[in-house]
């Protein structure tokens, strides 16, 4: 039986199903409380800290030994900010750390919280674009000349001669206003001081564990054997639980000095305000098209609000130079001439989030196309037919080989199930009637599974990218796989175990999958970026692969035959075209209790594999259908077609399930989830009741179609999946709104294109019932 | 140190004495002094849903009750919804249906559906996703949720018939 391309349901649901997950808040009801005085303004000087008496609360001049937290990118034009993990001179953003509260529970440090009384001289705060980069503006960083931290910069060749040429230009501004990840589970650690050893073990909602321990021992100054990082069940991270945050650290250093465990578990406000935000993105673009409406050259100015501080690992690179280099999609054309900046201010620091740069490029680049398609008078799907790659391996004008991918044919496919022509004629139907019904298009290409040579290019002095897997038969037959990867919700281990199935012939329960701890794990990069089924699932199948090679080995050793004549299925080992089989766990008990009869055999099953690829593209589609209230600028999506191409699919029912929560962040990214700072840089959505992810009467049925190329950059056939959805989603709905305004000549270029946007577009536009 | 009360707890059946700061929610007695802590907290504003519990079998916000205001009342938390290793029809529906991802606000929204159902075993598809609407979810999408309740409805609804 093959299990691969099944919908087996996930290995990981029972115990989360019963109440029995252990999230880091449930292991941490005996460690004291830990609460962080936080700032409560953007910008100024410390003049005084005052700590009320019998309290233990440490500051910033308490921990003048730890180093601050300073990410490295090897480029001239990056310029390197610390972060100290508690400030002693300097306030940067409103929320930041200033001091920490050890009491005996949480109710009590928050109560001693809020009698520390924090002197802050306060300064104008830098919040937005035009004061950063305003000429005379004061840099956030004294240390640095200006607030731009990181520019990328090329033009090819030929670009001032297609844009001289050109038969029509179209140049746009969008702005993509920022917003939050909000994993239902905030961030929180639980730090353990074990008294004999010295080791702390902090327990964290995180992303990348290794890195965590590497960050936190660098930071501390203190050998990374003297701390074991662990992740447990972690309730969603999209990018957000990635980075070393100042909290981790100071719960280490917490540990150490007191020689006790310490929890901090964040509140939703302090995760809104101070954990890291994203997508604050204002790109201004100048497409060069032919009349026949070719893009035949791009031109872009791009800047990354990028917040206070550069996020640990990935630096404030992340976002603008993933926009410089992915900018151009799944268009073939060669003229780009880009500069990318990524601007500091008094903001809360951008970190990763799902599609990181892509939702905003892809929705400035399908904007684009629209608007080009009605100015030459073309149909959307047909600019987009004339534009998209469609010969393999592919170059982009920034130098990215795309692999084998469907960009056109995803595109019929979608285009072919929307049914079009049934859709117009309802369209103009209803509008007779007042209702005003649109629909969108939006294609796009997602990087995924990319190893060190992505990371090395882009100056990082910490390349990310393989994957370490250890892979091991115990004696009754069964696995267990240590992973790099760190798993928080994808179902990686269900989706590994039918990968590892089908290599080694036995069922997915038989396999056991660790992750998430420094102390049993390989050292590897954690779950993030699309990566973890194509260069975990490679590593895991190459290790398998080689405990099959010697479990054949065996089995014609002990059935006296070649291994060639063996398969490993259902459990057994048999001999091909003859009766005679062994079950697989006695091939195993074997290798351990008879090693002397295997000659140039190693005793024991235990394997392992690296795996760093070069980086697959997917590709997919997405076609959104939407009606607009024209008195209220309410929006609905009534209907979202998705044909998404992620190679093979290891478990199509996972699969679809990360496209459907990538789409519905998707959507939230087009109508309703904004992070809003008024001019003092004072956040004003520090709620659930301000900052609004949808709910299930926001988000309608997403209907999925897959297409399945197999590239040959891929070990498992799979291409990543985790952020299409998020990806591809607010470039659909806003076309489907543009689409369904168009009567009254409405282009929004801005997300999310709020009720109070729509409005006013509509006002100016006439369209309006009331002022 | 606020004084504290003691209270006894009528939890999934089981008595818990307890003795607790009058200023402390439910959800935190449950977690906290119970170690139940199956009961998870997203926002403790009342919004995300993450929390829910059964109290006199309706779906509450454990964040937005005090745990002395339950002395006297039945509480079910998710650790009380399977049928010892038998899953709850609704447990069960969502394995099936890929209900869930990370899992943390899986039992506020097993709670939610499980209360809405015991008060109308018949509720529509829109009455569905209208009562699921209270929770958030940022995984899922919802659909698959939304469908795992309906299905679970479903099959309540046959078994109650036999």
């Amino acid at each position: 039986m093959n299990w691969i391309g099944r919908r087996l349901p996930r290995l990981e649901d029972p115990a989360l199903l019963k109440g029995g997950g252990s999230y880091v808040a449930d292991r941490a009801a005996k460690a004291a409380a830990v609460s962080f005085v936080r700032s409560p303004v953007a910008r100024g000087t410390i003049v005084d800290i005052e700590i009320p008496s019998d309290a233990t609360v440490f500051t910033g001049r308490d921990l003048v030994d730890v180093k601050p937290i300073r990410p490295i990118l090897h480029r001239p034009d990056y310029v390197a900010i610390g972060q100290p993990v508690l400030p002693i001179d300097r306030v940067s953003f409103c929320g930041q750390a200033l001091a920490v509260v050890v009491a005996d529970d949480a109710a009590l440090a928050e109560d001693i919280a809020e009698q520390v009384f924090v002197d802050i001289d306060v300064a104008d705060a830098i919040i937005n674009f035009e004061t950063a980069l305003a000429p005379d503006a004061t840099p956030v960083h004294p240390e640095a000349a200006s607030n731009v931290l990181v520019e990328g910069r090329m033009k090819t060749q030929g670009l001032d001669k297609v844009f001289a040429d050109a038969a029509e230009i179209v140049a746009l501004d969008v702005r993509s206003h920022r917003q939050s990840a909000a994993p239902m589970e905030n961030r929180g650690g639980l730090a353990e001081y074990d008294a004999g050893s010295g080791r702390v073990t902090l327990t964290a909602s995180v992303q990348m564990p290794h890195m965590l321990r590497t960050g936190i021992a660098d930071t501390l100054d203190m050998p990374e054997s003297d701390l074991r990082v662990i992740a447990p069940d972690v309730g969603g991270g999209f990018g957000q639980k990635m980075s070393l945050f100042p909290e981790y650290v100071v719960l280490v250093w917490l540990a150490r000095k007191l020689k006790r465990s310490v929890a901090w578990i964040e509140d939703r406000r302090e995760n809104l305000l101070a954990s890291a935000h994203s997508r604050d993105q204002a790109f201004s673009l100048r497409g060069a098209f032919a009349k026949d409406g070719r893009l035949l050259g791009l031109e872009a100015d791009l800047r990354s609000n990028i917040g206070a501080f550069s996020c640990y690992p990935v630096t404030c690179g992340v976002e603008p130079l993933m926009a410089f280099a992915e900018l151009p999609g799944p268009y073939d054309f060669a003229e780009y001439g880009v500069r990318s900046r990524g601007v500091t201010t008094n903001t809360c620091m951008m970190a990763p989030y799902r599609g990181v740069s892509r939702p905003t490029l892809t929705f400035s680049m399908e904007r684009m196309m629209d608007v080009a398609a009605k100015r030459l008078g073309i149909d959307a799907a047909e600019i987009r037919r004339r534009n998209l790659i469609k010969a393999f391996p592919h170059r982009s004008p920034t130098g990215l080989v795309y692999d084998e991918g469907s960009y056109l044919q995803a595109m019929e496919v979608a285009i072919d199930a929307a049914d079009l022509p049934a859709f117009r004629a309802r369209q103009s139907a209803l509008r007779t009637l007042g209702r005003y019904l649109g629909v969108g298009i939006s294609v796009f290409s997602e990087r995924t599974g990319y190893g060190t040579p992505a990371y090395a290019a882009r100056g990082m002095d910490i390349v990310p990218g393989y994957e370490i897997v250890d892979c091991s038969m115990d004696p009754s037959g069964d696995v267990v796989l240590r992973i790099g990867s760190s798993p928080h919700g994808q179902g990686l281990k269900t989706s590994l175990a039918q990968l590892v199935s089908d290599e080694l012939g036995i069922e997915p329960h038989r396999i056991r999958i660790i992750s998430g701890d420094t102390d049993a794990t390989p050292y590897g990069w954690g779950t993030f970026a699309s990566r973890s089924m194509v260069i975990a699932g490679a590593a895991s199948k190459l290790a398998a692969g080689k405990i099959a090679v010697k479990l054949k080995t065996i089995a014609a050793t002990l059935m006296e035959t070649s291994s060639d004549n063996i398969e490993l299925k259902d459990g057994w080992a048999r001999v091909s075209h003859s009766n005679q089989a062994m079950e697989i766990g006695a091939l195993a008990r074997a290798a351990y209790h008879q090693s002397h009869r295997f000659e140039g055999l190693l005793p024991g099953l235990h394997e392992n594999a690296v795996y760093d690829p070069g980086g697959t593209f997917s590709n997919a589609c997405h076609i959104a259908f939407v009606e607009v209230d024209i008195e209220t600028a309410g929006v609905r999506v009534d209907r979202f077609l998705v044909v998404e191409d992620a190679g093979v699919l290891i478990n199509p029912m996972i699969v679809d399930g990360q496209i459907t929560g990538g789409v519905a962040q998707g959507i939230a990214n087009a109508l309703f989830e904004e992070i809003v700072y008024d001019d003092t840089g004072n956040l004003l959505t520090a709620s659930f009741a301000d900052y609004l992810p949808p709910t299930a009467a926001e988000i309608p049925e997403i209907e999925i179609m897959h297409m399945e190329t197999v590239s040959p950059e891929s070990v498992t056939k799979a291409k990543g999946v985790g952020e299409g959805g998020a990806i591809g989603a607010p470039a659909a709905v806003v076309n489907a709104i543009c689409d369904a305004l168009s009567p009254f000549g409405i282009e929004l270029f801005e997300l999310p294109a709020t009720p109070q946007r729509i409005r006013e577009a509509l006002r100016r536009a006439g369209g309006a019932s009331y002022a | 140190m606020p004084d504290k009360r003691d209270v006894t707890l009528a939890v999934n059946g089981k008595t818990y004495a307890v003795s607790i700061e009058p200023r402390r929610s439910l959800a935190n007695v449950l977690r906290d002094d119970c170690g139940l802590t199956g009961t998870h907290l997203g926002c403790e504003h009342g919004v995300c849903g993450a929390c829910t519990v059964l109290v006199n079998d309706k779906p509450v916000r454990s964040c937005l009750m005090f745990g002395v205001q339950a002395e006297g009342k039945t509480v079910r938390t998710v650790e009380g919804l399977a049928d010892g290793e038998t899953l709850h029809p609704l447990q069960q529906a969502f394995w099936e249906n890929h209900g869930l991802q990370c899992g943390f606000c899986t039992p506020g929204f097993l709670m939610l559906a499980a209360g809405a159902l015991q008060e109308n075993p018949d509720m529509s598809d829109d009455d569905i996703k209208d009562v699921l609407s209270s929770n958030l979810c940022r995984c899922t999408g919802y659909q698959n949720i939304v469908k795992a309740v309906r299905l679970a409805a479903r099959e309540m609804r046959a078994r109650a018939r036999a």
